[in-house]
């Protein structure tokens, strides 16, 4: 095969992995501190795609024309808002179920995700069709033989990859980082040490949906295109990503989903009907999860998140 | 005693004469087509029309019932329109129906039509095993189907002298079909196809595909779908730079295709059944009268034909009266009828014979029938034209 169609697919499969990473981080940050599977993620991502389409349309609006600046604001207005959610999420629906069997939590975010998904549907205008998401990133591409490489794809993977490395430098390295993770190893401990659980609980939802927002401006800059229903499949995408990883370690989320795309990409490639490239997808991940039920970087208890 | 019985007897009769005198009986329609979803500028367009007609019946005072149009969303989705076609048919008010412009979902639906003896026009979908897979009296067509689609797509294709093709598919029968006939009729005329990728009707990423695609370097990129994914799928060739003309259907004969891509829509060509409305021998008359609606949403590609089927079924009842079996028969029977997309006659699969199919290509943000566009005349040219 040509090298340049092979750096393609490369190509191609970094852009859908950062999507996904980005997702499953969230997954393995809610479980990481809770030890909770907030199935409403999926369409967190998708409102908070919503939300910076409306933005967009408000400030051009009011007047606002260079593309770049549309752009930061609607992103920005987008992840504040997703933190909000996330963390009135946090607060109203997980918080409260925290003494209740698991399956609860499972369950209420799972009608959660429904309920969000219909909202957007009948209340967005026009909401059950496909929206056009506007293109404001540079478009210029660059060809090498058969490899073609545009400006917009590059910056969305950059800051893609760059938006997971500053969430990990927050846990790891910042004050609130060493209380989420302190929370995450042993609540009762920490709340003895005087770091508020309910606030640090509600920061990680917050930042873990915010980073959700920022995955639903990507997936419709980069497709030009957004619609009520991506956030299902993102979600399970994210989910078996966090999960094939590691649930609760933020490597193990990015690892697996560089992995899932990557083998959507190779399925896509292998079979001659590419609709089977979920099932292969999906038939992998059995097999990783038979192989390694723990995940393929395995937490561990005494350091998770 | 007597009398006064007698007296109020009479005030009753006089009563009722008065009433059915007054207003005229109302029969029932029913119009099902994709109101939400991707495709539904073309059900909201194909629902405006039949209520058009409805309409006009209604205003006109010669017409011996008074028409009620029951609107039902399909959601081009089978399972829901399953579901919405045995509301339809199960309610016996309702004595025949304007239905389906997915093929996916009139595949499903017309064993629920025959089941309940509601006769009904196909007035959108172009699968052929619609009408000639079954042998259901219950189902007719007004709009051609893929067979014909296709057949003049190959031809004309060849004929610009194109010889390699890529065919994207939907996995849906409509999308099969399309491939199926598509495929032959080019490879009997000498055309090669590269490769054939079968993609699921949600799919969101076609990077994986398109670079293969890439790879084998076709002249015409074939897509046998909607308009949904049709956008994507053009959208996504541009960004990866696969060049090749793009090549649709009647799926994505839609404002919302051009409208969803802006200018990466220039060139695109597609087939379909019929001629735009201004063409057809009623055409005139339709789009004014549309006009004069104010409808939100123009009459999109097929609107022309959920117009023409609604009346067929209207000019039944007037003749048989409101009778699902008499209504049946007459539709059955149709021959030479005249209507705004021209004459209607049902072959013995009630299926109507149009041999029309019409060329477009997409020039400065419009539909542009072929023969009339800046393509044909010399003075554009396709990607990768000879």
């Amino acid at each position: 095969m040509d090298p340049g169609l092979i750096g393609q697919y490369i190509l191609n499969g970094l852009m859908l992995g950062v999507i996904y990473a980005m997702v499953a981080v969230g997954f393995t940050l809610f479980f990481g501190v809770l030890d909770v599977i907030k199935f409403s993620h999926g369409d967190v991502v998708m409102v908070g795609a919503f939300v910076a389409l409306a933005a967009l349309f408000g400030l051009q609006a009011v007047g606002v024309t260079s593309p770049s600046i549309l752009l930061l604001l609607a992103t920005a207005a987008a992840a504040l808002a997703m933190a909000v959610l996330g963390a009135l999420i946090a607060r109203f629906l997980v918080l409260p179920l925290r003494q209740a069997p698991p399956l609860n939590t499972l369950l209420i975010t799972l009608m959660l995700g429904l309920a969000l998904r219909e909202a957007i549907r009948l209340f967005y205008p026009n909401g059950s069709n496909p929206k056009p998401f506007p293109r404001l990133l540079p478009t210029d591409s660059y060809t090498f033989g058969a490899f073609s490489l545009r400006l917009d794809s590059l910056l969305l993977l950059v800051t893609g990859l760059l938006a997971i490395v500053i969430i990990h430098v927050v846990i790891n390295r910042t004050r609130l980082g060493l209380a989420i993770r302190a929370v995450a190893q042993d609540p009762e401990t920490a709340r003895v040490m005087g770091v508020n659980f309910e606030r640090i609980v509600m920061i990680t939802f917050g930042l873990g949906s915010a980073l959700a927002a920022l995955a639903g401006v990507t997936n419709g800059l980069y497709y030009n295109e957004i619609n009520f229903g991506m956030g299902l499949l993102l979600g399970v995408i994210g989910f078996s990503a966090a999960v094939v990883g590691g649930l609760g370690n933020i490597y193990g989320a990015i690892l697996g989903g560089f992995l899932f795309a990557a083998l959507q990409t190779v399925g896509a490639v292998w079979f001659s009907v590419p609709a089977y490239k979920d099932v292969f997808a999906f038939a992998a991940v059995i097999v990783l999860m038979a192989w390694k039920p723990t995940g393929l970087i395995a937490e561990k208890s005494a350091e998770r998140v | 005693m007597q009398r006064p019985i007698n007296l109020f007897a009479s005030l009753l009769l006089f009563m009722f004469a008065c009433s059915t005198a007054g207003a005229k009986e109302t029969v029932k329609l029913v119009f099902i087509g994709p109101l939400s979803g991707g495709v539904s500028a073309n059900g909201m367009g194909g629902r405006n029309s039949a209520d058009l007609a409805v309409r006009l019946r209604n205003a006109d005072a010669n017409s011996k019932y008074n028409y009620e149009l029951v609107v039902l969303d399909d959601e081009c989705k089978p399972n829901i329109g399953v579901q919405v076609a045995t509301k339809a048919a199960a309610d016996r008010k309702i004595i025949a129906g304007v239905t389906h412009y997915c093929s996916a979902v009139a595949m499903g639906a017309v064993d629920v039509y025959h089941r309940f003896g509601l006769p009904v026009i196909v007035w959108g979908a172009v699968l052929p095993d619609v009408t000639y897979a079954n042998d259901y009296k219950e189902v007719h067509r007004v709009n051609g189907t893929m067979i014909n689609q296709n057949e003049v797509a190959a031809q004309f294709m060849s004929g610009l002298k194109y010889r390699k093709w890529v065919i994207i598919h939907d996995t849906t029968d409509y999308g099969k079909g399309h491939n199926k006939y598509f495929s032959a009729d080019v490879q009997k005329l000498g055309g090669t196809i590269l490769g054939t990728f079968g993609v699921t009707a949600d799919q969101q990423d076609f990077n994986a595909e398109l670079t293969k695609i890439k790879e084998l370097q076709p002249e015409v990129v074939y897509f046998g779908g909607l308009t949904p994914i049709g956008v994507r799928i053009r959208s996504q060739m541009d960004k990866l730079g696969v060049v090749a003309a793009f090549q649709g259907t009647s799926g994505i004969v839609s404002d919302a295709f051009i409208e969803g891509l802006g200018p990466l829509a220039e060139g695109t060509l597609a087939f379909r059944e019929g001629a735009p409305a201004e063409k057809l021998p009623g055409g005139k008359f339709f789009l004014e009268q549309y006009q004069k609606q104010n409808y939100a949403d123009g009459p999109e590609a097929y609107g022309a034909f959920a117009y023409a089927a609604a009346s067929l079924i209207m000019d039944a009842i007037e003749k048989v009266g409101p009778d699902r079996q008499k209504v049946m028969a007459e539709l059955n029977a149709t021959r030479d009828h005249q209507s705004i997309v021209g004459k209607v006659t049902f072959d013995d699969h009630r299926q109507n014979m149009v041999p029309l199919i019409t060329k477009f290509v997409v020039q400065d943000g419009k539909w542009v029938v072929w023969e009339d566009s800046e393509y044909a005349k010399g003075k554009r040219k396709l990607p990768r034209a000879r």
